[in-house]
């Protein structure tokens, strides 16, 4: 993995972690195609690119970018078509949109099955379910079930169920996509602390620049169709960091300007 | 694992940000108002009490309108008269006895089979193709035409009776399966393969709940073709020294004992009736746990 040509900007290190930090996944000229014949499509088109451990990476893009399939491909849940993806035996979390909760169960047995079905004994299973599900402040909503439960909570429930796979990578796809802002904005607060308690890699794939520079250590700009990663901004703020401060707004103008012209080559 | 640092000393802004959360979670969390046991009780009962109370008099109007004696349509209070006396002797419960063991093992088998048979089909393409649409077949076929090729291989048995209940009982038990496991969302699937849910563990934890109001609607309506096709059975296969609900009633005509007759009517009716109300509870509780209950109407 050290062999890789990146295209990723040279980037400082986060505060908190030690130099150079270690890489945690390493995509190499991955390429992938839907279909076959006549009727393929490409997806994503030769995407290089490095994350490191512990590093915050959001993947931004406008719709028909591949910045999901390519989640998916680090997920394991798709194949690459061409290219490779490393992760060096790191095992991997994955969040949908949608919160994707289990309807018939609790909020805590939801979490408690990502559990029991890695082996753990039911025990031990709901004590950790509980510990999770206070990390995500929902420790005083257990034993609800998930149409009782608001849209913001049941994805806080999903994210202590994917804290529950015990993975080093958390993959997150567009996530907050379906909240309203407020609520939005309150989890962005909720992942960033979860992320600086826990350690994880994650990758956030966004279509909101705000949100992916409220969140990102750095930001991969993809193109559409194909998807090719057109360019890498680092984001230097300090954490916690505010959605509504100028420094937010100040890079959030600079990378919408960017991904506006690439939206509007698609229009010529 | 990740490196899992203790969570950081409470600041300011933690408590700030819990605070926040916590205001918006109960301005969120919707609000259910459950009514008390015994107002949905009696809110459930009254309708049928009515509907009830309609039936047994349109009954006594075409008693009473003089359409035919009354030794050949006898009244309701005559019914019950009859019923209540047969319910003091022995032969009457050891009918519903034998009936309902009859039920319980012709259902209990179908089950098995319609399930097997039904997540066999919904797994595989080939059978899917081959046997989806000769369930649906078998499924129209009316039970009673299964009894004279019952009775050429089984005799007047109990046999004969138990391979009719389960034929007529299991294509809708695996109709329903298949519905159910069809509908599940792909979502859910997804996201079991994502928390490492693989073959038999996939099956218990999310293919089996998830399909599951599908699976008990085909149940229910097993069990209604199950109990069709038991009292068709008891009326062309009786067997000696073996009362029935159905030989009962066969044995009424016999007699010309109208009241009698239409007494083991009621009897096979309040039956039908009560195992339906199990299923449709069992039915409402799944909907209710899954939000699937318009609890503001």
């Amino acid at each position: 993995m050290s062999d890789t040509t990146t295209i990723m900007a040279p980037r400082e290190a986060r505060p908190t972690a030690a130099s150079p930090p270690e890489t945690a996944i390493t995509v190499t000229g991955v390429s992938k195609t839907y279909g076959d014949g006549r009727s393929a499509v490409l997806a994503l088109d030769d995407v290089s690119v490095d994350i490191a451990a512990g590093e915050f990476m959001c993947l931004l893009g406008a719709s028909g970018c591949g910045k999901s399939t390519l989640l998916n491909l680090i997920a394991g849940l798709y194949h690459v078509t061409d290219g490779t993806i490393d992760t060096a035996g790191r095992r991997s979390a994955l969040m949908f949109q949608e919160p994707a909760l289990f309807p018939w169960l609790t909020a805590a047995a939801n979490v408690e099955l990502a559990l029991t079905l890695r082996g753990w004994s039911r025990r031990n299973a709901r004590e950790r379910a509980l510990d999770l599900l206070a990390r995500v402040r929902l420790d005083g909503f257990a034993s609800k079930r998930p149409h009782e439960l608001s849209g913001g909570m049941r994805q806080r429930v999903a994210l202590a169920r994917a804290l529950a796979q015990d993975a080093d990578i958390l993959l997150m796809d567009e996530p907050f996509g379906a909240l309203d802002a407020m609520t939005r904005d309150l989890l962005h607060d909720e992942l960033e602390r979860v992320w600086s308690d826990t350690g994880l890699t994650v990758v956030f794939v966004t279509h909101n620049v705000r949100e992916a520079v409220r969140l990102g250590d750095r930001i991969a700009v993809l193109t559409s169709r194909p998807g090719r990663v057109a360019r890498i901004y680092d984001v230097p703020l300090e954490r916690p960091r505010r959605i509504e401060s100028v420094e937010v707004t100040e890079i959030t103008a600079a990378v919408t300007a960017r991904l506006r012209e690439e939206v509007a080559r698609h229009g010529r | 694992m990740a490196v899992e640092t203790p969570p950081r000393a409470a600041s300011v802004e933690d408590d700030v940000l819990d605070t926040e959360i916590a205001g918006l979670d109960a301005l969120e969390i919707p609000r259910s108002e459950k009514s008390s046991l015994r107002s949905r009780l009696w809110g459930g009962t009254w309708p049928k009490l009515i509907a009830i109370g309609l039936v047994l008099s349109s009954w006594q109007a075409v008693v009473w309108s003089g359409w035919r004696p009354p030794y050949l349509l006898p009244g309701p209070v005559e019914v019950f008269e009859t019923l209540f006396d047969a319910a003091a002797t022995a032969t009457f419960w050891q009918a519903i006895l034998i009936t309902m063991q009859r039920a319980a093992v012709g259902f209990a088998l179908a089950i098995v089979i319609g399930t097997v048979i039904g997540f066999a089909v919904s797994r595989s393409k080939v059978l899917r193709s081959g046997v989806g649409s000769l369930i649906t077949g078998l499924q129209s076929m009316p039970s009673i035409a299964w009894f004279p090729l019952a009775i050429l291989l089984f005799r007047l048995s109990e046999t004969a009776i138990l391979f009719v209940v389960v034929i007529g009982a299991a294509p809708s038990i695996a109709n329903g399966l298949i519905t159910g496991i069809d509908h599940i969302p792909p979502l859910w699937m997804r996201a079991g393969k994502v928390l490492g849910a693989r073959g038999f563990a996939a099956f218990r934890h999310i293919v089996l709940p998830g399909a599951m109001p599908g699976y008990v609607a085909g149940l229910k309506q097993g069990w209604a073709f199950a109990w069709r096709s038991l009292m068709a059975g008891e009326l062309l296969v009786i067997i000696a020294n073996r009362p029935s609900v159905g030989a009962l009633l066969q044995f009424n005509r016999d007699q010309s004992d109208a009241a009698g007759l239409l007494a083991m009517m009621v009897v096979i009716l309040a039956i039908g009736i009560a195992v339906d109300t199990v299923f449709g509870a069992a039915d409402r509780a799944i909907r209710a746990r899954r939000g699937l209950v318009d609890t503001a109407a």
